[in-house]
């Protein structure tokens, strides 16, 4: 883009007489853009601007670190590294650990992709190999509608539908299968660490779907047809000829799809039971740290209690960052072409 | 992958006269093009169930007075959102006054100043930016200005929002200007348009409709937030003009009357939520269709 070092020819329009009809259109037509000479003043104002911009975009996650950092100095002093490994949650006698919520977020989301994984790779397989190429278009427009649903509306529909659902169907069934894992046990209050996870795969299926989708299309097509030449049936070609080759792509996609899960906040606060306990079974209620958040950021009446906080926003903030940095390098080591090999 | 190198051996090497494929094989097949019809189902069917229940619950919830009144207390039944409806479209316009300049401005920046190492920083900074959890931004914007104001306020509400908003229009304002032929802007300098002219005249606007779209898409996406908004507007029972003072919000509504414990509330709920995703589409398609029509479009 050497364009500024272009010499600019200056027009001179011969003026056409004064006054005429004609004189006036060519004016009005060429005065906005031809205007006589061109300074260099604006257009240096101009990029200036434009960079200006380019750098507040810096600026704001420099002034996100800053926020967090200066506002959990307190707790960070007074508890340092022990805040994350206790499980003890007590504001009445100013004594923070962070422990039950950094275990209900890992819980949460893990239990979240257990379940959107295999369904969110099934769809984009479905549509970009198997679907006849009218519904194609549909498919992943409707997919797609799930994103645009505000997570408060999800939270709404988790308490008034799907928990009862647990509660009366999948959980005593669950109960009755699988209660000998430990996992499955307790009563069923339908709301739980198992509500919070099935509402977080509802929410990040979409996410994954679509970028596993993209990553499926720019496997080559001579991929396939060579592994469908060798004979194989479709489900051969599909798993040798795509999925293998897009492998550290759908790797990608389900991380982003971690890190939506990490931070999200208000459907997993309205199911998830808000207590800061740590629980074997996921029928139990748990609390994670966006939900703690959520709940007592408005009511925490000292300093320590509001540091605390903080301190657990800086800790999600600094865990959602590293998890969709990595998951952008790994998508985009496929999408722009590198062999994925190299990565996975 | 021991199990995958054997099986590209035995289609490498195939028997002599192989009839056709193995029963088992096609038997995989057909199981797995069902599994995979499956999932399509089980992913759809909350879809559904969700857009059911909001018409089916909300429809009965909304009148007259759900859109023009505030909030009764608890026990007397009526009452609307009207307050939070109006509140939302303010701290909204905030949010956009913020957000869509610097967004596009970070856009234009991307992709016609940014076309080195400069450019890949902020690109990969507004895609990690648009990953941090809305509540972190809360958190942020609480400090930015409710701190210093000392009470909640539809500004931070509006900060907060705008700062969701900055790296998603950036993002796809330049690839939306990526798609502009380098020939027109050629064209412009070589009729001697300077370079900021190009740019907003020509560029621009060629590119007016994809830019308009992406602006429209980060609003949907802010426009149903509440995590950011819980410690910043926080909320309002009644009726607010004033942009330094606490304001209702549709989404905190929605949340407030969700998890009580009253009937009444619940199908207030179920309407706000309503009411929530209907203007939400209604302004994507309203700009869609002004884009369409021209009045909004560029080149």
């Amino acid at each position: 883009m050497s364009n500024q070092a272009l010499p600019r020819p200056r027009f001179n329009t011969p003026a056409p007489e004064r006054g005429t009809k004609a004189a006036l259109k060519v004016e009005a037509r060429t005065t906005p853009l031809l205007h006589g000479k061109v300074s260099e003043i604006p257009d240096v104002f101009f990029g200036a601007a434009m960079r200006l911009c380019g750098l507040a975009v810096v600026a704001l996650l420099g002034l996100i670190v800053y926020q967090l950092v200066v506002g959990s100095q307190l707790s960070w002093h007074a508890f340092g590294w022990k805040f994350f490994g206790q499980s003890d949650w007590n504001p009445v006698e100013d004594h923070y650990g962070a422990l039950p919520f950094i275990y209900g977020t890992i819980v949460s989301s893990l239990l979240a992709l257990v379940i959107a994984v295999p369904l969110s790779i099934g769809v984009a397989v479905f549509i970009t190999e198997m679907c006849p190429m009218r519904l194609r278009g549909a498919l992943s427009f409707t997919t797609e509608l799930l994103a645009a649903i505000p997570s408060v509306v999800y939270g709404l529909w988790a308490i008034f539908v799907l928990v009862p659902m647990l509660r009366e169907y999948a959980q005593p069934f669950l109960a009755r299968m699988l209660g000998w894992t430990g996992l499955f046990t307790g009563p069923p209050y339908g709301i739980g660490m198992l509500a919070a996870g099935v509402i977080l795969a509802i929410m990040i299926i979409p996410i994954i779907s679509s970028i596993t989708r993209e990553v499926l299309t720019v496997v080559p097509q001579h991929q396939r047809e060579a592994v469908l030449a060798l004979g194989a049936t479709r489900w051969e070609m599909i798993r040798m000829g795509v999925l293998r080759n897009a492998r550290a792509g759908i790797v990608g996609a389900v991380i982003l799809g971690l890190g939506r899960a990490l931070g999200e906040t208000m459907a997993v606060t309205m199911v998830i039971g808000n207590r800061p306990e740590i629980a074997k079974s996921l029928f139990a209620p748990g609390y994670t740290m966006a939900s703690v958040l959520a709940n007592e950021f408005t009511e925490a009446t000292g300093d320590l209690y509001l540091s605390a906080l903080i301190e657990i926003g800086l800790a999600l903030f600094f865990v959602t960052i590293v998890v969709n940095a990595l998951a952008r390098l790994m998508v985009w080591s496929v999408t722009r072409g590198q062999p994925a090999r190299s990565l996975a | 992958m021991p199990d995958t190198n054997s099986n590209s051996a035995a289609v490498l090497n195939p028997p002599i006269n192989m009839p056709s494929v193995s029963l088992r094989r096609r038997v995989m097949d057909h199981v797995m093009t069902g599994v995979a019809v499956l999932t399509v189902l089980l992913v759809l069917l909350p879809l559904f169930a969700i857009f059911a229940y909001l018409i089916y619950k909300g429809i009965g919830s909304i009148n007259i007075a759900f859109l023009t009144q505030t909030p009764k207390p608890v026990g007397e039944a009526g009452g609307g959102m009207a307050n939070a409806i109006v509140g939302s479209m303010v701290i909204l316009a905030i949010a956009s006054l913020l957000g869509v300049p610097l967004g596009i401005g970070a856009g234009i920046f991307l992709s016609e100043y940014g076309r080195n190492r400069y450019g890949d920083i902020v690109r990969f900074i507004s895609d990690v930016l648009n990953g941090v959890p809305s509540i972190v931004i809360g958190i942020v914007a609480y400090g930015l200005v409710v701190m210093r104001q000392k009470h909640f306020s539809a500004l931070a509400g509006g900060v907060a929002l705008a700062i969701m908003m900055i790296p998603t229009i950036a993002r796809t304002t330049e690839q939306m200007l990526l798609l502009v032929p380098q020939a027109i802007r050629e064209a412009a300098y070589g009729l001697g348009v300077s370079r900021w002219r190009t740019t907003l005249s020509i560029t621009l606007r060629t590119a007016a409709s994809g830019v308009i779209t992406g602006v429209m898409l980060a609003f949907a996406r802010v426009a149903g937030e509440t995590a950011p908004l819980l410690f910043t507007a926080f909320g309002n029972q009644f009726w607010n003009w004033k942009t330094d003072q606490p304001t209702a919000a549709l989404s905190l509504q929605i949340f407030t009357y969700a998890i009580s414990p009253f009937d009444e509330w619940h199908r207030q709920a179920w309407a706000g939520a309503l009411v929530l995703i209907v203007l939400i589409v209604g302004a994507v398609a309203a700009v869609r269709v002004a884009v369409r029509h021209g009045t909004l479009s560029g080149a």
